[in-house]
């Protein structure tokens, strides 16, 4: 496996988080940014396949400036080498701007062997960047993989899970996964990883960096086929949130008359 | 931009049988179609499953696209891609709505992203906005916001969560058109190489979930649960931890990592209620929690909340529920 290529994206850490009911804001003041949980995974499965076969990983994300901490990150992680994407123009992209530009860049990356995502973001939730990244770079891919059972130059295997069933699938190299959170514990890096980290390049590349295989009308917002109208915060009213404590034998019989009531308990079954 | 007309169903299907998520769709695309005077087709991409087309019309659609080859037998996803561009190029629906199933949301963006249009994931609402565009309501930030969302190209494409759209009563009188489609078939490069049965547990269905988390000390413990799953009719459910610890098997598992679920009762026992479980139950109808901290976060969501021990509380549901039924 020569070259794998991990896009990875910065999120806030979702338990610090603050949600506005009343003025429909998202409060992320208070949550420093982090690698997507779920990007720790596809990092650790390439770092994984990088120790058995040899050959490097590169990380790419698209975010903001400060997003640099997220890819030095992953550098301590294993990754050998880190591009961050920064530019105004990337701003306000949604899943099809966003894979646009990925894929652009890994063009310009040259050649790789295999791309692996996370299964999906924790703030944007779509699952969407991976799948479209392989359309773009017209490649095969397989989502949803919960391990990756044989890889070698050529091709890899890998199990999918799908609702119902979970499927064997072998794929052709060059080839896109995203993967679940089943495949693999990422470790932690190690003191001495992050002080190596720190002090290494993370390359920045622009929008003009990539205008030789990038349109510029399909990135950020002004390329983005979608657009979101406004945000609802939902609040939790409209749950009775009624709470029993002390005497159990009567918090339990009051709740189950509420939900025979409801035709919930007992003589509806 | 008004080429395009109508409202397409991708009609998903696993082993010849026709995914419910579809008949959800054609339910509420026939509500969207009412009110914009278009019409609901669908599409099935398929082989040998003529006696199922009946099913879309019965759900529906007024008009059902079928393309039958072997080779789309199974979910292929190179040739299922091919074969829904090319059909959505030559028909031209203003709308393509597609369950958001492990497949539809491995399909959905490949095809929306050749055909150069957006595509919003996982919806849990949809509405017509007021110039007759698709106003795409669909949860983020695990399920701690709602995004609303409309599409500037088309056809304005959205995967749609099962269990969350109305189907329309299954009506054998309603007939629609069949229009045959001759497949183009290209490499497929997926090899499947073996198939495992998830086995019958199928929680996202289950009407009524009983769901224990940390709080309970010992794998063996859930019998207690078992028993309770049992008086009330329902299944029993795990948050990560316990999955992660192999007291149960991921099939189980509710929450942003897991599996999403909607029953009428949600009943949660030692659960805590993080952020991440929060997203796979929160639009349960009826919840119940039962945990022995006043300030766990799954208090906040509950309709119905026990402050106490559970295997104090747990048998005095149960035996509340068989003395009642």
């Amino acid at each position: 496996m020569a070259h794998i290529i991990v896009p990875i994206k910065q999120v806030p850490d979702m338990e610090r988080v603050k949600f506005d009911t009343e003025a429909g804001r998202i409060d992320r003041s208070s949550a420093s940014g982090e690698i997507n949980p779920f990007d720790l995974n596809a990092l650790e499965a390439a770092v994984q396949l990088k120790e058995t076969l040899g050959g490097t990983v590169t990380t790419i994300s698209m975010g903001p400036g400060q997003a640099e901490a997220s890819v030095r990150d992953s550098l301590a992680r294993g990754a050998d080498r880190g591009v961050l994407l920064a530019d105004k123009a990337f701003a306000g992209a949604d899943t099809w701007a966003t894979s646009y530009t990925l894929a652009s860049a890994i063009k310009k990356l040259g050649d790789y062997d295999l791309i692996i995502c996370g299964e999906k973001t924790v703030d944007g939730d779509t699952g969407q960047v991976g799948p479209e990244i392989a359309e773009w770079l017209n490649i095969p891919h397989v989502a949803y993989v919960s391990a990756i059972r044989k890889a070698d130059e050529k091709a890899i295997t890998v199990t999918c899970e799908m609702e119902s069933a979970s499927y064997g699938i072998e794929s052709p190299l060059p080839a896109l996964i995203t993967v679940t959170k089943d495949i693999n514990v990422p470790r932690l890096p190690s003191f001495a990883d992050k002080m190596k980290a720190r002090k290494a390049e993370i390359e920045k590349w622009t929008a003009a960096d990539i205008a030789d295989v990038a349109d510029p009308a399909n990135l950020g917002l002004k390329g983005s086929p979608t657009r979101l109208n406004k945000v609802i915060i939902p609040s939790e009213e409209g749950r009775k949130g009624e709470m029993f404590r002390g005497n159990l034998d009567e918090a339990t019989t009051k709740v189950a008359d509420a939900l025979q009531a409801l035709g919930l308990f007992g003589s509806s079954k | 931009m008004n080429e395009y007309k109508g409202l397409m169903v991708f009609a998903e299907q696993t082993e010849g049988r026709i995914h419910p998520v579809s008949y959800e769709l054609l339910g509420k695309g026939t509500e969207i179609a009412q009110k914009l005077g278009i019409e609901v087709s669908s599409v099935l991409l398929g082989s040998n499953m003529d006696d199922q087309i009946n099913e879309l019309f019965y759900y529906g659609a007024k008009k059902v696209y079928y393309i039958d080859h072997p080779a789309l037998a199974d979910f292929d996803l190179l040739n299922y891609k091919h074969n829904l561009v090319r059909l959505v190029n030559e028909v031209k629906p203003e709308t393509v709505l597609v369950g958001a199933t492990h497949l539809g949301r491995s399909l959905g963006p490949r095809v929306a992203a050749a055909l150069a249009t957006g595509l919003t994931a996982d919806c849990t609402a949809l509405e017509v906005g007021d110039e007759g565009n698709l106003i795409q309501i669909r949860p983020a930030f695990s399920g701690n916001i709602f995004a609303h969302i409309r599409t500037t190209t088309r056809p304005q494409m959205a995967t749609v969560r099962y269990k969350v759209m109305q189907k329309l009563a299954r009506d054998e009188s309603k007939t629609g058109e069949i229009v045959r489609k001759d497949a183009e078939i290209v490499e497929s490069l997926l090899k499947i190489i073996d198939k495992t049965s998830s086995g019958d547990v199928n929680i996202a269905e289950a009407e009524v979930v009983v769901c224990g988390g940390r709080g309970l000390k010992s794998a063996g413990d859930f019998a207690l649960l078992e028993d309770l799953a049992k008086a009330l009719g329902g299944t029993v459910g795990c948050t990560r931890p316990i999955v992660d610890d192999a007291w149960m098997g991921k099939q189980h598992q509710v929450g942003f990592s897991g599996n999403t679920v909607q029953p009428k009762l949600y009943v949660a026992v030692g659960v805590s209620g993080s952020p991440q479980h929060l997203a796979g139950m929160r639009d349960s109808d009826v919840i119940v929690a039962v945990n022995a901290d006043p300030s766990a976060p799954i208090f906040k969501v509950a309709d119905y909340g026990i402050v106490g021990d559970l295997y104090e509380v747990v048998p005095k549901l149960t035996s509340e529920a068989q003395r009642r039924s």
